[in-house]
């Protein structure tokens, strides 16, 4: 944040933006305030007491774990997958003609565009009509549906960037299609793609809606959250983890952040 | 030896011939210009060498071996790309030392001739730098560098100096001319710009319409142009229609005449005919005057020693018969 003096805005509109900025960040912090409380059943506030307990309940909890461990497997795979398809989807997309292209383009977005509450239905539906029991591996498939659009994005934008004539150049220069792509290509979208890849996995890990209808009996870290504020059984314990789904999910988005900022220099240099 | 042979040669997009039976014979250790509009095929042409368009009909040979089929990365031809096309996230040093990587050369050895070849480009000590801290004039001769590292046969060059100012642009004309004599290799260069092909080349291939018009010399191509198309293009010529050259007791065919062949007056055994001035300029050395004489529109280099005429004064112009040269068609 940089002010110029002389343009210093009024100061009925800097408390106009602080208040803004509070409605939206004041909540979060009172999720990380309720985790250290001592009172169990209610939101008190101020809190009576302050301790560290629920982070050693929420260690010892091995319904916590569970539901990590299978957060983590699904927004991993997903991201996964994501990238694969994703990546190859930009590449057809960017660097080919082909009948159908923009509508290609059109429907790999849609997922994201479409409410979540659609894709859930829809894949829920989609799983029963060909009697697809419900698995690890449904919950992972509609993950898949939104991560790779987030790659898709950031691939297709990059590959745009990459002038055509560096793949032609390095193929001139006696380097076959792989080679091309180890030592052209890929350094030219690796941070498009990890980039792409954190965002898929902070969108997959915080994911409720799509996951209620693909998960069955099984219960993602945000899911096994709901159910918790329905029914608690150590209340800040669900502070605590909520805690840690901020600092797995923010952590990435800002890494993201951080490396697609400075794509320029990366890419299309050679104009 | 002829380092690129193609017979017949044609690349058709749909209903668009972009090379359309095209012949020609590029000799080892020539530097070939291969001149036309946009759109005329010479691209397409060199593009055919390099490996990145398959002939839809004929057949090219490099050095003897047939090239259809062929990838770019199993060719001994190098290209220099219109843009360049250096590698962005590469230090100079790693392009230039690509097409050795890419082979397997040992590293130390691969950095040793890259360094080399900079250097052969007036450009030593500028391996470490980015492509993006370099002027357009200085990554033409690292992509110059990057190509000719690999030792080619044949070089090609698409519209290599087309992003340059003028300056830079006479003064690489030079460079590329000396550096071709001193490689011997065979040079093939695509441009529209016709001063930088006869300056350059040894020999000169106008393409038109996917059609070679004339392959010669450029005096050949310059003086005595096959087409109207060859005269209109690559000179300043008169191209004069088939009556008005009839007029003048030749057969009835296009014919070109060079502005500087025309004289003021008449003389012995020239050709003399009269023309209302349309437009007179003083250009210094030489008075430019355009006249309309049969229909027809003729400019003229007088000499400056006399004045430049009235606008719409009718003057009597002449020329030696052998400086007029027939052209094919009468259309």
């Amino acid at each position: 944040m940089r002010s110029d003096k002389n343009t210093s805005a009024p100061l009925g509109l800097k408390i106009a933006a602080g208040l803004g900025l509070a409605f939206l960040h004041l909540p979060i912090l009172l999720i990380f305030l309720y985790a250290f409380t001592t009172e169990e059943k209610s939101y008190q506030f101020p809190p009576p007491g302050y301790t560290f307990k629920w982070f050693a309940a929420a260690w010892n909890r091995p319904d916590v774990w569970e539901a990590m461990g299978l957060s983590v497997r699904v927004a991993s795979i997903s991201t996964v997958v994501a990238l694969v398809l994703g990546t190859l989807c930009a590449a057809a997309v960017s660097r080919t003609k082909f009948f159908g292209r923009e509508a290609v383009s059109l429907l790999v977005i849609l997922p994201i565009a479409l409410p979540g509450i659609i894709t859930g239905i829809a894949l829920r539906s989609a799983f029963s009509f060909a009697e697809i029991p419900f698995s690890f591996w449904t919950i992972v498939l509609g993950h898949a549906t939104f991560c790779v659009v987030v790659v898709y994005n950031n691939a297709v934008a990059r590959f745009r960037r990459i002038s055509g004539s560096l793949v032609e150049a390095s193929a001139d220069l006696g380097a076959d299609s792989f080679q091309t792509f180890r030592y052209i290509i890929l350094p030219n979208i690796g941070t498009a793609l990890l980039a792409g890849g954190m965002l898929a996995f902070a969108l997959s890990f915080d994911e409720v809606i799509v996951s209620t209808f693909t998960a069955g009996q099984q219960s993602t870290l945000p899911i096994w959250m709901l159910e918790e504020l329905i029914r608690p059984r150590q209340r800040p314990v669900t502070n605590v983890v909520a805690m840690i789904v901020v600092l797995v999910t923010f952590l990435p988005i800002l890494g993201a952040y951080y490396l697609t900022r400075d794509g320029d220099q990366v890419a299309g240099g050679g104009k | 030896m002829t380092a690129v042979l193609f017979q017949q040669v044609s690349r058709h997009f749909g209903a668009v011939r972009a090379v359309d039976s095209v012949d020609l014979a590029i000799a080892e250790g020539e530097f070939f210009a291969m001149l036309g509009p946009s759109g005329s095929g010479k691209t397409t042409c060199l593009r055919l060498m390099a490996g990145f368009e398959q002939p839809t009909g004929g057949h090219i040979e490099i050095f003897g071996e047939t090239a259809e089929g062929v990838p770019p990365y199993r060719r001994n031809v190098n290209t220099v790309f219109q843009d360049y096309a250096l590698f962005p996230h590469l230090s100079i040093l790693e392009n230039v030392a690509y097409g050795l990587m890419v082979k397997g050369v040992a590293k130390a050895e691969r950095l040793k001739a890259a360094e080399e070849a900079l250097a052969m480009v007036k450009l030593p000590g500028y391996g470490t730098r980015r492509p993006g801290q370099l002027s357009g004039g200085q990554r033409q001769r690292v992509a110059l560098a990057r190509a000719l590292v690999n030792r080619p046969r044949v070089l090609l060059l698409d519209e290599p100096l087309g992003a340059l100012d003028l300056k830079l642009r006479e003064q690489m004309q030079e460079e590329l001319k000396s550096l071709q004599k001193s490689l011997g290799i065979t040079f093939v260069f695509v441009t529209h710009d016709q001063g930088e092909a006869l300056s350059m080349a040894d020999r000169i291939a106008v393409f038109s319409d996917g059609k070679i018009q004339q392959l010669g010399t450029p005096e050949d191509v310059y003086k005595r142009p096959k087409t109207r198309f060859v005269a209109d293009f690559v000179g300043s010529s008169n191209v004069l229609p088939p009556d008005f050259v009839e007029g003048l007791g030749f057969g009835k065919h296009y014919a070109s005449l060079r502005p500087e062949a025309i004289d003021l007056g008449d003389g012995p055994g020239r050709k003399q005919f009269s023309g209302r001035v349309t437009a007179a300029s003083f250009l210094g050395a030489a008075n430019r005057v355009t006249v309309e004489a049969n229909g027809a529109r003729v400019a003229a280099m007088l000499s400056a020693s006399i004045s430049v005429p009235a606008q719409g004064e009718t003057i009597t112009l002449s020329f030696l018969p052998q400086d007029l040269h027939m052209m094919d068609g009468t259309q």
